[in-house]
Order: C-alpha cells, then structure tokens, then sequence
C-alpha cells in the first residue's frame, strides 16, 4: 500500500511547524536581549528578569490570576464532567439538542459577547438583588467557568464514549448503586481525563483577556489585563522575560504529562 | 414441542426456579424479543442458542436488569425481580469481555461484590479465596487484569459472578473471547465448576457445540421468540422444524405427502427419492398432508449394494467427498437430482472398500433415523 | 445529586441528574443572552442602570417600549454594515488558511506512526497551551517595521525599505491564522485517525490511484472533521478583539473592537446590546450548522457503539 508522499509530507509538517514556534522562539530569544529595544540585539543579559521580580503589580495580578485560575479548573471540572457525563451516558432525552447547543455555545461564541452578556447580568442582578456588591474576583470566575465549562465537557464526554459500558454495567451487577458506580469506577477510569480537562481550564484562565476585563472591578486586575495594557503601547522585555518563564514551565508541564501518559499507555498494552 | 406447550405440561413442576412469561421488549419499533415463556429448574444450566439479532442478549439482559421488560414477568425462587433494578437482584453476570475493573487487583475485583453487601472483612477475605481456589486462581490475586491471559481473566471473571452465591448466574457467550484449542476443554471444565456449585445458570451462546457441551436443556431462539426447548439430545434428534433441524447440526431435508398414517408409523411418498420412506413414529398431520422430513447425515449408510427392503434406500452417484479427519462427508447425486449429504466414519471407510467420486453407489436408513418436522 | 449510570434508571430522578449543569448554563449563559436582548430595545439615560426599562406601570396601564435607535443606526450607517461585513470576510479568509495549511498537517499527522504521531500531535497542542495573548506579542515584535523579519529580509538584501505589514489587515490575518490553527487541525486530527485505512486498501485494490482516493474516500469522510474545525475557526475570528487591537491598523474594521468600544469608550449599553444582537444573528447560521454536525457526530458515534 502507498503511504503518504515523503516531500509533500516534509514540506507540509515542516513549514507548519515553523509558523507555529518561529514567535515563540523569538520571544524567547530576545528576552536575553539587553537592549530595551526588544527587536536590536545589543547583547545578552538577564536584566529583564531580575526587574520581573520587583515589578509588584505584574506579580499580584499573576497571583490573582492563579488563584482564579485554580478555582476556575476546580469548579469547571466538576460542572463540565457533569455535562459531559450526561451527553455520554445517559440516552436521548428531552431538550437534548438544546443540551449540546447550549453546552457547545460556549466554545464556539466570540468572548466579546460572552463578556457584555454577564457583565449586564451583574449590574442587574446589583440593581436589583444587591449583589454582587461589586465586580470582581468572583464575577470572573463565574465568566471563566462558563468558558472553561464547555471545554471540559468536550473532553470527559470523548472519554467516557469510549469507555467500556460493561465495566458499569459489571459493577451495577455485583450490587453497587449508580452513585457508587460513579465514584468507584467511572471517575477513577476517566482519571487522566480529568487531569487534562482541569490543566485545559486552568490555562484558558490564566490566558483570558476579554471576559477578564468586561467582569473585573476595582484592584481585580489579572495578569493578561497588565500584559495588555502594558503592549497596547509598544514591545516590552519583561513581558518577553515572562513570556519565556511562562513558555518554559508550561513546556514542561505539557511534555511531562505527555511522557506519563504514553508510558502508561504503553504499559497497558 | 413449542415452549408454551413446555409451560404448561411444567406448570407445577416443583423445581421450577426461573420463571418468565410473556416477555416482551421493544425498542422504537423493533420487537427484540415477542412473548417468550420460559422455565429453567433449580440448578440447571440451560442455555438459549441462536445466531446474532435473534434477541438472546436482549432477553439475558432483561434477567440481569439491564433493559427494562416492556411487558411480562420474570420470577426467581418465587420473587418477582422484573422491576427490580440490577444491584438489588440477586443475579449476577459473566460479561462476554469479562469487564474486569482495570484498576483492581484480582483479590479487589472479586471482593467487590462482597463490599457493597457490606461483608465484613475477615468474611471477604475468606470467600474471595474459596472462590477464587475454585477457579484455581488463587496464586494470582494481587495481579491486575491486564497482567493475565484470556483463559485466565475468565477464571477471574467467573470466580467474581460466583463469590456472591447468586440465586442465578447468567454467561454471556462465556467462550467467544477464546481460542477454540482451548474452548471445549473449558466448556467442560466450566460446567464442572458450575455443577459442583451448584448454581443454576443460564447462558447465551451462538454456537451449538457450546449449548450442547454445557446445558442441561436449551432453547433455539430466532427472530426473538423461542422455537424449540429441550434437552439437546432431544432438540438434534427430534427437531420440531426445518430451522431448528438445519440450525443445530446438519441435515438432509426431504418433502413428501403422507401415504399411509398409522398411529405408530407413517409412510411419506417424496418426489426426491423412488421409494418411499417409513418412518418410525406417528404423526399429528392427516394422511395426504404434505410434510419435510430430516435425516442426519450420519444416519446415511453408504453402500455399494442394493439394500433390502421396500423403503429407506435410494440410488445415486458420488459427485463429492472431503476428508474431514474423523470422518469423510460424501455428496451423493440421487437419481431424481436431489443432492444428500453422508457422513461415514474413517473406522467404516478403513475397513470397506471407500467409494470413491463419479462411482454409483446406495444410501439407506433405519425407519427411527428420519424425523418429521412440524414446519 | 444522584448521577444515574443508564438511561433506563430512576427516572423520577432522571430530571435531577440531568438537570445542574443546564441550569448553570441556563443562568450564566441564555438569561445574560436574554438581558442583552432586552437592553438592546433599551434608550440611553443617565444614571444607574444606565438604560430606560423596557417595560414600565404608568397610569394604570403597562407600557412597552421599544426604542429602535440602535438597530436603525446598525442598519443605515455605512460604518457598522462595513464592519459587519469586514468581519466575516476576515473570518471567512482566515479559516480557508486554515483549512489550507491544516488539512494537510492534520492528514500526516494522522497517517504517521502511533510513537511519531504522539510527538507531532503534541508539537500541535503545545502552543495551544502557551498564553495566545503572549504570542500575538511575539507577532508584533516580528511584523513592526523594525521588527524581526524586516531586519532579517534587508539584511538579506531582498528588499531595501521595510514591509508595512504591522498594523494593517495582512498582520491580522496572519495573527488570526496563527491563533486558530490548532483549533483547526486538532478536530479534523481527530476525524481522520478514527477512518479506517482498509477502505483506502480496498480503493487501491480496485485500481484507483493515490490522489483519486483521497479526494473520492478520505475527503469526503474527514467532512465532520472539517466542518468541525472550520466552525471553530470562524465562528470565534468574527468577534475577535485581541489579535485586531494588537496586530490592525485604525482601519482594521472588526466586530469585536466595535462592541468593545461601544461598551468601554462610549459606554453606550444599548448599542453595545444592539451590536452584540446582530452579530449573534449573523452567526446563528454556522452556529446551527456547528451543533448540527455535533448532534449528527454524536448519533454516529453512538450508532457505532450500539
């Protein structure tokens, strides 16, 4: 049988991937620049760095957006494989199309809408309940979790399709309640699932600009909303100093769960 | 016999401890299975044998609780179970893949049963063991399912479904997953197990050899109803109609008009044979009625002489034979054009002059060696 | 909260378990959506809500008011139709980019071994995880007229005075594409691993050649997979802000900026609401063609599973 044409292949994957890491190389790169002029090369040097560590306003945004972050994963993962769990398991239902169109809105809506939407809500909800008295941390959550919700659903509801009915059905038999089911069985098999699904929260978080700035108050400023501010006026090293932080230790995150995951794999075979 | 007549010749048979009647399930608008009755005794293993879609899984689903009977009853030792979710029946399964939990050792797995009863530990420690003693599985309890052979997870399988001393143990296609070196010798290993138990079992299996292996009785189901029960002695030699005599076995089929109709015998006048046959048993159809008749290939004798007699026999020519190790299968061309198919062990074919392709030759049967089929 | 196990278990509670995650959805995502509705028929007024109501009790009778303003303006003014229209002529070139550099990628990630396609799939999902707010910033610093790839290509000597490129529509497409790729190529991977390679054997097997069969058998099976990844490029492209406020010029006519300086410059909620209404409308159709092919992959894969 013929396989796929070697240079079309080479040339294919090969520009592909160099138009995906050429910025982030040079993000990188230039963030040993000693010049402040981020694109001229004027030697290397690790000032911008050091100037991350005093720069207390990006620190306490990035520690609030990693705490939104984290909260954010935590209830989008109980939420969204909740609704993933519903689409995968359990059969039609009433109102299912309008289930999965709600569930995948989402994904798809642009954030701007996303953003304008809630933000009315809250000031409504202020006018008329009293609360939330302000905007802020907890008014970016609810707008994270709504994102990050849809995505988590996507992957659990993918996983649990392809898990063995039987084993469900096998533990009903032997005497344990559905509830038991899913907690003895269901939840542990879906594991990797759910780490990947709370890391895919957690960075859609941390990365959001637009709901961040509709739903955000007074001294809730997260980290993506100083960046932006910060670059709306030009090129900045220490952004490319935290950029190289941020790339480096996702980088690694990413590859290692990888590695523990196609060993496991591998493993079970 | 049809499985109502069964019913009611049973209806007060003490042993009884399975009973459904009148299942029904639908899906949308496909009848999986139509108003089947059904008795199995205390202890027995019965099987229901047929080919895929015809509504077996459907129906052992429904006894374990998986799908919910659209209309019927099923009774176990005397309770109604049919609305009784699963983890409440006392009714445990042996799944075709086996599903065992991955993430369990083999001890866990069959202890799990047992912890959901809330069995203390020192209990389950005990009848993990003797269950898994039983399926000589013990030296491997701290493995996990992936670790283990096909052979060996069903071990681990069974002893999971047996530890709970269910009322009812169901087997769904117990031996599809292995190879079929190994698959009689497990059959009859299976059936020990289960005798010396003492559980009364009912399995799903398409293939007739395993029905026949392990059951005590069995069913042939097609199209979701049941359309013979018996023992399988009974069932291949007394098939109550074309489908089930082709379905288990094979089987030369013959059409004829009855001749003479005496209460103990019948002789039936085929247009594929020059002589009549005479069969040994009466029969509930009136004389002129035409009917089919089944002759196993083994009951074929093969010869180079004309047999004796008026009935039974007929001349033909060989026109195939294939070596089946055992035995050899010959396909004789009958002089009306109707083709038979013989069956002659190697033993008879080692001591007598074999005949060989194009030559001439008779085949005759006894008067008990042909059954009339009812459809 | 029970969650049932299958679908034929309690059904009294059937609804209760089914129920939480759609009435966080209902309450965070419709009601806003609802809210956004209603305002839009609202009139700007000075004061906390900074909108008339819609429905008020004057004189013993309720009165309903629809105020137009905004969806006039929408209508008449040449700007916003040209925006409306930009936008979607954007997202529409940005996801056949999309398609053409991805397909591709997609398809030989797919057909490469299982231990080579790990690492290619993870040299695709791996800028996915990095900051996109980051690696537009990157963009910026290559496409500025002192940026990067200017310096390079004088250097060079391929040209003598900088490309503008910065700040103008070429940037935003190339920050788009950037952005959406994985987006792209992830679903559509999906797709194709799933296909059944002997269906290419058989084709082959029945005289037809490389390409034959990948247009007759591989496209039109990776379809889903398609229509998938392209719904998730250009769906989201038509309200982008980011990457036009970043990368576009004063120009750069884009939806999202619209809305987010109706809200934020002008504070102008009704209009806001007004912008917001139409783009949804404008994008019900490739959003009903996204949950169509969802709803239609899920019966398939169910279907198959049966």
């Amino acid at each position: 049988m013929k396989g796929p044409n070697n240079t079309g292949r080479s040339l294919a994957l090969g520009l592909g991937y160099f138009f995906l890491y050429a910025p982030i190389i040079s993000l990188m790169v230039f963030s040993f620049n000693d010049s402040p002029l981020v694109t001229s090369w004027s030697g290397f040097s690790l000032r911008w760095y050091g100037s991350l560590l005093n720069d207390d306003a990006l620190l306490s945004a990035a520690w609030l957006s990693f705490k939104i972050a984290a909260l954010t994963a935590t209830a989008a993962v109980v939420i969204g494989t909740w609704a993933g769990y519903v689409l995968g398991r359990m059969g039609r239902f009433r109102g299912f199309a309008l289930y999965v169109g709600m569930l995948s809105a989402p994904l798809v809506i642009p954030e701007v809408v996303l953003g304008i939407s809630l933000l009315l809500m809250f000031v409504e909800m202020r006018g008329t309940l009293g609360w939330p008295a302000e905007n802020g941390t907890f008014t970016i959550w609810v707008g994270h979790v709504t994102l990050c919700m849809a995505f988590v659903a996507v992957v659990i509801q993918a996983r649990i399709r392809d898990l063995d009915r039987s084993l469900e059905e096998a533990a009903l038999d032997l005497g344990a309640t559905p509830l038991t089911v899913f907690f003895r069985i269901t939840l542990p098999l879906i594991a990797p699932a759910l780490v990947s699904a709370w890391l895919l929260s957690f960075t859609l978080s941390l990365d959001d600009v637009v709901l961040a700035s509709f739903l955000s108050g007074p001294g809730s400023t997260t980290l993506p909303m100083e960046v932006f501010s910060r670059v709306r006026l030009g090129l900045k090293p220490e952004v490319n100093a935290l950029a190289t932080l941020f790339i480096l230790a996702v980088g690694t995150c990413v590859v290692l769960v990888n590695r523990l995951q196609w060993r496991k794999e591998s493993e079970s075979k | 016999m049809s499985d109502s007549r069964y019913a009611a010749q049973h209806a007060a048979d003490p042993d009884e401890f399975v009973r459904v009647s009148d299942l029904v399930k639908i899906f949308g608008d496909v009848v999986a299975v139509k108003s089947v009755n059904l008795a199995v005794r205390r202890n027995e293993i019965f099987a229901l044998l047929g080919s895929s879609g015809c509504g077996k899984s459907t129906l052992l689903r429904m006894l374990a609780g998986f799908e919910e009977a659209t209309s019927g009853q099923i009774m176990l030792d005397g309770e109604d179970i049919t609305a009784v979710p699963p983890y409440r029946r006392p009714v445990n399964m042996m799944f075709q893949s086996y599903a065992l939990f991955p993430h369990m050792t083999v001890e866990a797995n069959v202890a799990f049963g047992l912890k959901q009863e809330g069995v203390d530990r020192a209990e389950i420690h005990d009848r993990v063991f003797e269950a898994l003693d039983l399926v000589q599985m013990a030296g491997y309890s701290r493995r996990k399912p992936h670790q283990l052979s096909g052979g060996q997870q069903q071990r681990v399988a069974l002893a999971r479904s047996l530890v709970k001393r269910p009322k009812l143990l169901l087997l769904d296609e117990p031996m599809s997953a292995l190879d079929k070196q190994i698959r009689q010798k497990t059959q009859i290993e299976l059936a020990k197990i289960l005798e010396q138990v003492g559980v009364t079992c009912i399995m799903v299996t398409h293939d007739q050899e395993e029905a026949m292996t392990m059951a005590h009785r069995l069913a042939v189901m097609t199209e979701g109803q049941i359309v013979q029960c018996g023992t399988p002695q009974d069932v291949y030699a007394f098939p109550n109609s074309r489908f089930v005599a082709g379905f288990i076995g094979s089987t030369n089929l013959l059409t004829g008009t009855i001749v003479v109709d005496e209460p103990d015998h019948v002789a039936i006048e085929c247009a594929e044979l020059t002589r009549p046959l005479y069969v040994s048993h009466g029969v509930s159809e009136p004389l002129g009625m035409e009917v089919h008749v089944s002759i196993r290939p083994e009951r074929l004798v093969v010869s180079r002489t004309q047999p004796q007699g008026e009935y039974n026999w007929a001349h033909g020519m060989v026109s195939h034979m294939a070596w089946m190790g055992s035995y050899a299968l010959y396909q004789v061309r009958l002089d009306s054009g109707k083709v038979v198919e013989a069956s002659v062990p190697s033993l008879q074919l080692a001591q007598s002059d074999a005949p060989g392709i194009d030559e001439e030759i008779f085949v005759s049967w006894d008067a008990d060696s042909a059954t009339v089929l009812a459809s | 909260m029970k969650p049932p196990a299958l679908r034929d278990w309690m059904p009294s509670n059937r609804t209760l378990a089914v129920a939480p995650p759609f009435l966080w959805l209902a309450l965070f995502l419709l009601v806003p959506f609802l809210l956004v509705l209603k305002i839009s028929f609202a009139e700007l007024q000075f004061g906390i809500p900074p909108y008339t109501a819609l429905a008020e009790f004057k004189d013993e009778a309720i009165q309903l008011s629809l105020h137009l303003r905004g969806y006039i303006l929408l209508f008449t003014d040449s700007l916003y139709l040209a925006t409306y229209l930009n936008s979607l002529k954007m997202a529409a070139i940005t996801t056949v980019c999309c398609v053409l550099i991805g397909y591709p990628m997609a398809y030989y990630i797919a057909r490469s071994s299982p231990a080579v396609r790990n690492v290619l799939l993870l040299g695709v999902i791996l800028p996915f995880w990095t900051s996109l707010l980051l690696r537009v910033y990157a963009w910026v610093g290559i496409l500025r007229n002192d940026g990067l790839l200017n310096k390079l290509l004088m250097s060079l000597g391929i040209i003598s005075s900088p490309l503008e490129i910065y700040r103008t529509d070429l940037a935003v497409y190339i920050g788009l594409v950037y952005a959406y790729l994985p987006f792209f190529i992830l679903p559509l991977y999906a797709n194709l691993v799933k296909m059944d390679l002997r269906l290419l054997e058989a084709a082959y097997d029945l005289g037809a050649r490389p390409w034959q069969a990948f247009w007759r058998i591989t496209v039109p099976l990776s379809r889903p997979g398609v229509i998938a990844g392209a719904m998730l490029v250009f769906i989201p492209s038509v309200g982008e802000y980011v990457i036009p406020e970043m990368l576009g010029g004063a120009d750069t006519l884009m939806m999202g900026r619209v809305m987010w300086n109706e809200f934020f410059n002008n504070a102008d909620w009704p209009m806001a609401s007004a912008v917001t209404c139409v783009m949804v409308l404008l994008l019900l159709v490739p959003l009903a063609l996204f949950q169509y092919n969802q709803v239609r992959q899920e019966e398939a894969a169910r279907g198959a599973r049966a």
